[in-house]
């Protein structure tokens, strides 16, 4: 299903800093690669290797201050429009929600991105059936607040929000790092139905290598702002060319590892 | 509902509440129990007696007309200081602090500013150029100069909320910087505001004692707020002569109610910070 014509995004020497002067942090530090339509390319590093900075600067959040940075060929201008076909899930479930409102009024809110909103009785069906979707009951949960909900169901609900908008582009932070593992294999299957419904493009950002391994196309290895390595999850894992990589994978718990080998 | 029972079952809420309370009730209530009159009644710093309980001032003017009155005016001016110090404070805080970058430096060196220069000469400097300042004017004038500290609060409080994943979902839901401030910053930060509204009224109080007691609070004739009463004691020669009645119980009254609204604050702190509930 790849159309590998279409470049999703196209970074060329791309850098992100913040702040001037002595206090002058690189975040992101020369990266050049491109994500082609309908792949799966997963982002690993350790913490604090710039990957949500960079996984920002794909939604648009943060502006490249070096180099370009392109999407479908253009450069991120109109965000709105961006976010329409762009759109991202959040590391942590607990803070993404404002815990003011309801959850289907947050869900409903998503439809802010549209020029025209659809009509009051749509946005409610599509809601419903995003929450459907993410094997939830809508009149279970989408009178509850944020604080009213687990982690897992957080997370679900973050997903349904995605399935509501249906964008082309995914940038999943760390979705899955702050839920237990049967909730995480949960996330991974709603990630692969959207991926084959919508053949969505995925950008899976995350500091487990072995997860990446499995769900990916390919793999970034990032360090320190700059992407060190990137090639198939193959040729990365078995054929490591960059000493950061080898320490991913060293870190790896050995159980793991013999799943890898087979 | 959950937060007002954590709220009573603080004892520095309950006195601090039950205190303000009072001291409310008598500013609006007082009149209908208490014949006010602030018209001269006898003789000059006459003593407490059946009839004048805390005795007369220097005009010969009953002190428990004056002090009920002035205990109005003061609650007047430090809540009109505390909301317009407190909205300038909160809109300036949270523009700053959310937006980053050079509107905040923009807005943190006229905060800092403000902040170094003593609030008090400009509180004086402004009044002086006023020749007849009524109760309303003061208020104000204490208010547009008070809300450096609300502003720092503030401003530190949007800041840390901005990098918030609830702020970034709000952004890629296309909410503009005005509905993120007021829809997914400003609910999470209210108690604070709320708390700093608390001291801003109860500084706007001392503030306008303060600016009276040197002269230079409302003037008039029926100007009558508790700094105005000590500055009367202090001009008349009520700090000497025994007259312990010139201030003393204007004194009480302040403390008082600065008392009560530090105790409504501190007990908030206590209830609002999870950390710091027992």
């Amino acid at each position: 299903m790849q159309n590998s014509e279409v470049k999703i995004f196209d970074a060329m020497n791309a850098g992100r800093t913040f702040g001037h002067g002595k206090k002058l942090v690189t975040a992101v530090d020369d990266v050049t690669f491109d994500i082609k339509d309908g792949e799966i390319v997963s982002l690993v590093g350790g913490s604090g290797c710039g990957k949500s900075v960079l996984a920002k600067m794909m939604l648009g959040l943060y502006r490249p201050t070096s180099g370009t940075f392109l999407h479908k060929g253009q450069p991120i201008t109109d965000l709105k429009e961006h976010w329409r076909e762009v759109q991202s899930v959040f590391q942590d479930p607990f803070s993404c929600f404002n815990q003011f409102f309801t959850i289907r009024s947050q869900l409903k809110a998503a439809f802010g991105i549209y020029k025209i909103k659809p009509s009051d009785k749509e946005m409610e069906d599509r809601v419903d059936q995003a929450l459907l979707a993410v094997n939830v009951k809508p009149s279970e949960v989408a009178g509850k607040y944020p604080f009213e909900l687990s982690g897992g169901q957080m997370q679900r609900m973050l997903l349904a929000r995605i399935f509501v908008l249906r964008p082309k582009v995914l940038i999943a932070d760390e979705p899955t790092s702050m839920v237990d593992a049967c909730v995480r294999a949960n996330i991974l299957d709603y990630l692969m139905k959207l991926k084959e419904e919508l053949n969505m493009t995925i950008v899976f950002i995350t500091h487990d290598i072995g997860l990446a391994y499995y769900v990916s196309d390919r793999l970034f290895i990032m360090h320190k702002g700059k992407i060190v390595e990137q090639g198939t999850p193959d040729d990365v894992t078995v054929h490591p060319k960059c000493e950061h990589t080898v320490q991913l994978l060293e870190d790896i718990p050995e159980i793991h590892k013999e799943w890898i080998k087979k | 509902m959950k937060l007002l029972k954590n709220l009573l079952k603080s004892p520095m809420f309950v006195i601090g509440m039950s205190l303000f309370l009072v001291t409310i009730l008598i500013a609006i209530f007082g009149p209908l129990f208490y014949a006010i009159n602030t018209d001269r009644v006898g003789v000059p710093y006459d003593m407490p007696n059946a009839q004048f309980w805390l005795g007369l001032d220097n005009y010969g003017r009953d002190y428990v007309s004056l002090l009920i009155r002035g205990l109005g005016s003061s609650l007047y001016v430090g809540v009109i200081a505390g909301v317009i110090a407190t909205t300038i404070g909160t809109l300036i805080g949270l523009y700053g602090g959310f937006k980053g970058g050079l509107a905040d430096d923009i807005l943190s060196v006229l905060t800092n500013l403000f902040v170094v220069i003593p609030q008090f000469v400009i509180l004086i400097l402004i009044s002086t150029t006023f020749e007849k300042r009524s109760l309303a004017l003061v208020a104000m004038i204490i208010g547009f100069t008070a809300w450096t500290w609300s502003a720092r609060g503030v401003r530190a409080q949007a800041a840390a909320l901005k990098s918030k994943d609830h702020i970034s979902l709000a952004r890629l839901n296309g909410d503009n910087t005005l509905k993120v401030l007021v829809v997914h910053i400003l609910p999470y930060i209210l108690s604070y505001v709320f708390m700093v509204f608390i001291l801003q009224v109860s500084s706007g109080i001392l503030s306008e004692a303060a600016i009276s007691m040197i002269g230079l609070g409302p003037t008039g004739d029926n100007a009558i707020s508790l700094g105005v009463i000590l500055n009367d004691a202090n001009r008349y020669g009520g700090l000497s002569d025994k007259n312990w009645h010139a201030f003393i119980p204007a004194t009480c009254v302040i403390s008082a109610l600065v008392f009560a609204l530090y105790l409504i604050n501190t007990s908030m702190e206590g209830v609002f910070n999870p950390r710091l509930r027992k």
